[in-house]
């Protein structure tokens, strides 16, 4: 066998996945973006993650259109972004590592922290991250009118899956 | 931290190249702003449904309760074969008329690149009102054609406006004087004043000179718009009492400084099919 000489430390990608899922009795709001920006750096155990709202697709042209300009109110803040660092132990060999993410989530103008449990699977020439965390419109200062309550979730589940190629 | 932002920002960087060519969305609410069509259309495998509502004239006075007394409607159906093309069905009280539409988006606004969406709009109608004195009046004297181009630009993400140039055609016309082929221009846009509402206005200025034995005027109307969810509801106040093509443009008779003002309401709700 052959020795594989340690693999790249940098790593990124631009068709991450990130979509949503609102459930309440009253609607399903489902949305993905598939043209997410990210990188890993291996080395300095940071992780950081960017999108345009406006990429996030919805099942319905009126829900798109009602996330773009009533609720993210994508013109004034175009960008999510996130910018964390790993914990945890990320081998040089191919395998699955369990880590823990925290970092800061800019989005609609106003920063939270986040934690999230990640699952890297370092293959050979690829690293496939996979996370899911929860978010709360109000904590992002996202207004919901009382007349919609019902149909958008308190608190949103958030699911993250992207392939990185080495930089 | 330094590095920390080293690596969002080349990221942030490349984003925004993208960023450059996007398309900008709801330049309007709605798929019309009082009467005259916006470049918006329903979305793919959407149906949406419209209610227009006039009451009579203002100045009609108590005896007509300023109008109330007196309404008539058109019911509208469109439907989003895809996200450029749309099909309408309507159905007007005024004359009992039927009108078919077809709106093609053909050019959307960019960020960068394309300072303005046109949309393509053609509406024929096709009115069944009996007149017994009048029994040479068959489906094609009775049918009218109305092309529309609408140019519109979002300037702000409150502000649109846009200018429609029309060209209408009419089977028949009372005499000889009166043109088949008649032309106006309008000018109309939308302003937010908050998140969910905006006041809209438009001006229907048809070209003098075309139609000679009706006293017609040039239309305005202004409403306010109220979004909620799948339902926009809409406040007009208006001189033109027909809801489409050649009423609006080219039959209206009232003005405004006499009170011949028509209340009423617009009330669309969006169903969908996808899935």
């Amino acid at each position: 066998m052959l020795y594989i000489p340690t693999q790249a430390q940098s790593w990124i990608t631009r068709n991450g996945k990130i979509s949503f899922y609102s459930k309440t009795p009253m609607e399903d709001i489902k949305a993905v973006n598939n043209q997410v920006f990210a990188a890993i750096d291996l080395s300095k155990k940071t992780i950081a993650f960017t999108l345009l709202q406006k990429n996030f697709l919805f099942e319905k042209q009126l829900m798109q259109e009602h996330f773009n300009e009533n609720y993210i109110e994508s013109d004034k803040y175009p960008k999510a972004q996130f910018e964390g660092t790993i914990t945890g132990n990320v081998g040089t060999t191919p395998g699955v590592y369990k880590v823990q993410i925290d970092g800061k989530l800019t989005m609609h103008g106003v920063t939270q922290p986040v934690s999230m449990p990640a699952e890297l699977n370092l293959q050979q020439g690829k690293l496939i991250g996979k996370s899911a965390f929860n978010i709360k419109p109000s904590d992002y200062n996202i207004k919901i009118p009382s007349l919609v309550k019902e149909k958008i979730a308190a608190e949103i589940p958030v699911q993250v899956s992207a392939e990185f190629l080495p930089k | 931290m330094a590095q920390d932002n080293s690596l969002l920002q080349s990221l942030d960087d490349s984003l925004s190249v993208q960023q450059k060519h996007e398309v900008v969305t709801g330049t309007f609410k709605a798929t019309q702003l009082v009467n005259l069509p916006t470049v918006e259309s329903p979305g793919k495998q959407s149906l949406q449904f419209m209610i227009m509502h006039r009451f009579g004239k203002l100045n009609g006075g108590a005896y007509e309760l300023f109008g109330l007394d007196n309404a008539s409607i058109r019911f509208g159906f469109d439907y989003g074969i895809t996200d450029r093309l749309a099909v309408g069905l309507g159905r007007s009280s005024g004359d009992k008329t039927f009108d078919g539409s077809l709106k093609y988006k053909l050019l959307r606004q960019t960020t960068h690149q394309i300072p303005v969406s046109v949309s393509l709009y053609g509406l024929v109608t096709n009115y069944t009102q009996r007149y017994p004195d009048k029994p040479y009046l068959d489906a094609r004297y009775r049918t009218a054609y109305t092309t529309q181009v609408i140019i519109a630009r979002k300037f702000t993400r409150n502000l649109s406006l846009e200018v429609v140039p029309a060209w209408m055609h009419f089977n028949l016309v009372p005499t000889a004087r009166d043109k088949s082929d008649v032309f106006a221009v309008s000018a109309g846009g939308r302003m937010k004043f908050t998140k969910r509402m905006s006041i809209t206005a438009e001006y229907n200025y048809l070209l003098p000179d075309q139609v000679v034995t009706a006293s017609v005027k040039s239309s305005m109307s202004l409403g306010i718009d109220i979004e909620t969810g799948g339902h926009v509801f809409q406040l007009v106040f208006t001189n033109a009492s027909g809801m489409v093509g050649p009423y609006y443009l080219a039959k209206t008779t009232g003005t405004w400084g006499k009170g011949d003002i028509f209340f009423g309401f617009n009330v669309t709700r969006a169903f969908n099919f996808k899935k």
